[in-house]
């Protein structure tokens, strides 16, 4: 019997950890507390060995990590996104960036993907505080099908990355054959007229936003932008060329993420562009994940008004 | 006298003569007319040769042996005092001292790795114990029987990091971890008991399960003595409070936050350097 193709990026995660952590006796697996949420229970169950619990201190728990990484460990640090980017962000500056150390920092329910707990549990700044660290890679897979090439991607950089991940099921956009490569944005529809710029949930809404501008006679390109740092101005440009702007989707506050990056890596010749995301404002509680995304514009709706008025 | 006893007496001599020789290093790490931490430096500068020159089993030729001792300056600011034991430890030229500082220099205002025989950058305070904890966690994962020794500040205990770490080292049952307090009882604005209160600090180690010593970190024979009971302690991580003297060997720079973080002038630096000579 075929087996249903795993649609949740937490799941997909604490499977290919655990298979990397299978194939290299090196990886070890901290968490805080939230290892059945960010799934690094997979490698406390199946290798006991290699996983620490550190109990609920997020501080110590990234510097214990950069004193595994000074002996040879791979550590992968969990958390929630807006405790493991946020809580630490010190300690991973000052012991995991400055000294450019093998530590990745797994960061769970990011955005609204955890909409019942609130504010305190949404992260939309976590792209923006892991980008600004000097040596740090930061990746955003698009699809729980990418998770596993990021992670793999992550144990091959010998430095810090930071990979943010949803909590909840995500449309699959990508294939087990689709190449995943770090600062290589990816083409997932063709269109001439607007780019489309995703990562994480945004996907969803861009792909469904072009069937929409279609029907309006408008050809949209989505592009696929796992990779926030490093992206360079060439690629970011092959990417959008020869449309005539710019629509960024992202779970993410529009100050410091893929949209700000976007525009930054542009700037000497800029597109005019647009993002939809977070604006400037925490979160709150509901019942259902996607009226938070309803409540703070996260829509195909959206996302086809910002381009129209651009292209307008 | 005994024979064992001649040779402790040798070993201490030398220890104290090494001692001397860290505190002059020191004095040339700081220059003239740059500000630099001398008065935390001087304070654990016995500790630090007792750890370089007897204790810690590591030297510039094993710097990549994954058996080698590992140490931390969590109080990272008092680097003098380890530029010092490096240099006369062979780890870099005794001239890179002079260059502290400066621009480009391999020796920064607080540690870093780019300097051989740094194990790890501090200098965020409150972090380095934890950093100790992930590295003594991988010696026991690898069944290795290296030790790591972590340098902390009376006022860097108001750190929150260093009781989860402190914690985590317990839960672990960390016994290849010593943690060394210099405390020398005055942070950057004061006397550490009128700015922020930290009683009772052995109590406070013993009552998260660690094994606690308590010592006069200027005698050289009692900071011997004691790291190596703390070395074999089996079962619990260890902490050493060492009582020392901030500034300890210039005279009109002990016991006071003056020089916390200050320059010397060339009198001053010739001063500084009589009063070493003189202790």
């Amino acid at each position: 019997m075929e087996q249903k193709q795993e649609k949740n990026q937490r799941i997909a995660y604490g499977r290919a950890l655990l298979e990397l952590a299978r194939s290299n006796k090196n990886v070890v697996a901290l968490d805080a507390d939230l290892c059945g949420s960010t799934q690094s229970v997979q490698v406390e169950n199946n290798l006991p060995a290699q996983y620490f619990e550190m109990g609920i201190g997020e501080a110590n728990m990234v510097s214990a990590a950069a004193g595994l990484a000074l002996c040879g460990k791979i550590p992968f640090v969990h958390s929630f996104a807006v405790f493991v980017a946020g809580r630490p962000f010190d300690q991973i500056r000052q012991g995991v960036c400055l000294p450019n150390l093998n530590v990745k920092i797994v960061g769970s329910s990011v955005g609204l993907s955890d909409f019942g707990d609130g504010a305190t549990h949404q992260s939309f700044e976590d792209m923006a505080l892991m980008s600004v660290l000097p040596n740090m890679t930061v990746l955003a897979p698009v699809d729980a099908v990418e998770v596993p090439k990021a992670v793999k991607a992550a144990a091959l950089i010998n430095g810090p990355v930071y990979i943010r991940l949803n909590r909840n099921d995500l449309l699959i956009v990508t294939e087990e054959s689709t190449p995943f490569e770090v600062g290589k944005p990816l083409v997932l529809a063709e269109g001439g007229d607007i780019s489309i710029c995703v990562n994480g949930v945004g996907a969803e809404l861009g792909l469904k936003t072009r069937e929409n501008l279609a029907k309006s006679g408008i050809s949209a390109r989505v592009v696929n932008f796992s990779t926030v740092k490093p992206l360079d101005e060439a690629s970011v440009r092959k990417a959008v060329e020869g449309t005539k702007g710019i629509v960024t989707v992202e779970e993410h506050s529009v100050i410091g993420g893929l949209g700000a990056t976007l525009s930054a890596c542009i700037a000497r010749r800029p597109l005019p562009s647009v993002r939809v995301g977070i604006q400037d404002c925490y979160g709150q509680s509901a019942h259902e994940y996607e009226e938070l995304l309803e409540h703070y514009g996260l829509t195909a709706e959206a996302v086809e008004k910002a381009a129209k008025e651009l292209l307008s | 006298m005994s024979a064992a006893e001649k040779e402790n007496e040798k070993l201490l001599d030398l220890l104290k003569e090494k001692a001397r020789q860290v505190r002059l290093g020191i004095i040339d790490a700081l220059g003239v007319g740059h500000r630099g931490h001398l008065g935390g430096s001087m304070s654990c500068a016995d500790i630090v040769t007792a750890l370089y020159f007897h204790k810690m089993r590591c030297s510039p030729d094993k710097r990549q042996d994954p058996d080698r001792d590992r140490f931390i300056m969590s109080k990272g600011h008092s680097v003098l005092a380890q530029y010092a034991a490096l240099t006369l430890s062979g780890y870099f030229d005794r001239s890179v001292l002079a260059t502290t500082k400066s621009l480009g220099s391999l020796l920064q205002g607080h540690p870093e790795r780019t300097t051989p025989g740094i194990e790890a950058n501090t200098g965020s305070l409150g972090q380095g114990l934890s950093t100790g904890v992930g590295m003594a966690l991988a010696g026991k994962a690898d069944n290795r029987d290296y030790r790591v020794y972590v340098i902390l500040g009376d006022g860097e205990l108001a750190e929150g990091q260093v009781w989860e770490a402190v914690m985590a080292a317990n839960n672990y049952a960390l016994d290849n971890l010593t943690a060394i307090v210099d405390l020398n009882g005055i942070q950057a604005v004061g006397k550490t008991r009128d700015r922020y209160r930290i009683d009772n600090v052995p109590g406070r180690f013993a009552a998260f399960g660690w094994k606690t010593f308590e010592i006069d970190g200027h005698n050289m024979a009692e900071i011997v003595e004691t790291l190596d009971a703390a070395a074999s302690v089996r079962g619990c991580p260890s902490a050493i409070v060492a009582r020392t003297v901030k500034g300890k060997g210039v005279s009109f720079a002990e016991n006071t936050s003056a020089y916390h973080n200050n320059l010397l002038t060339a009198e001053e630096r010739e001063k500084a350097i009589a009063s070493v000579m003189a202790m």
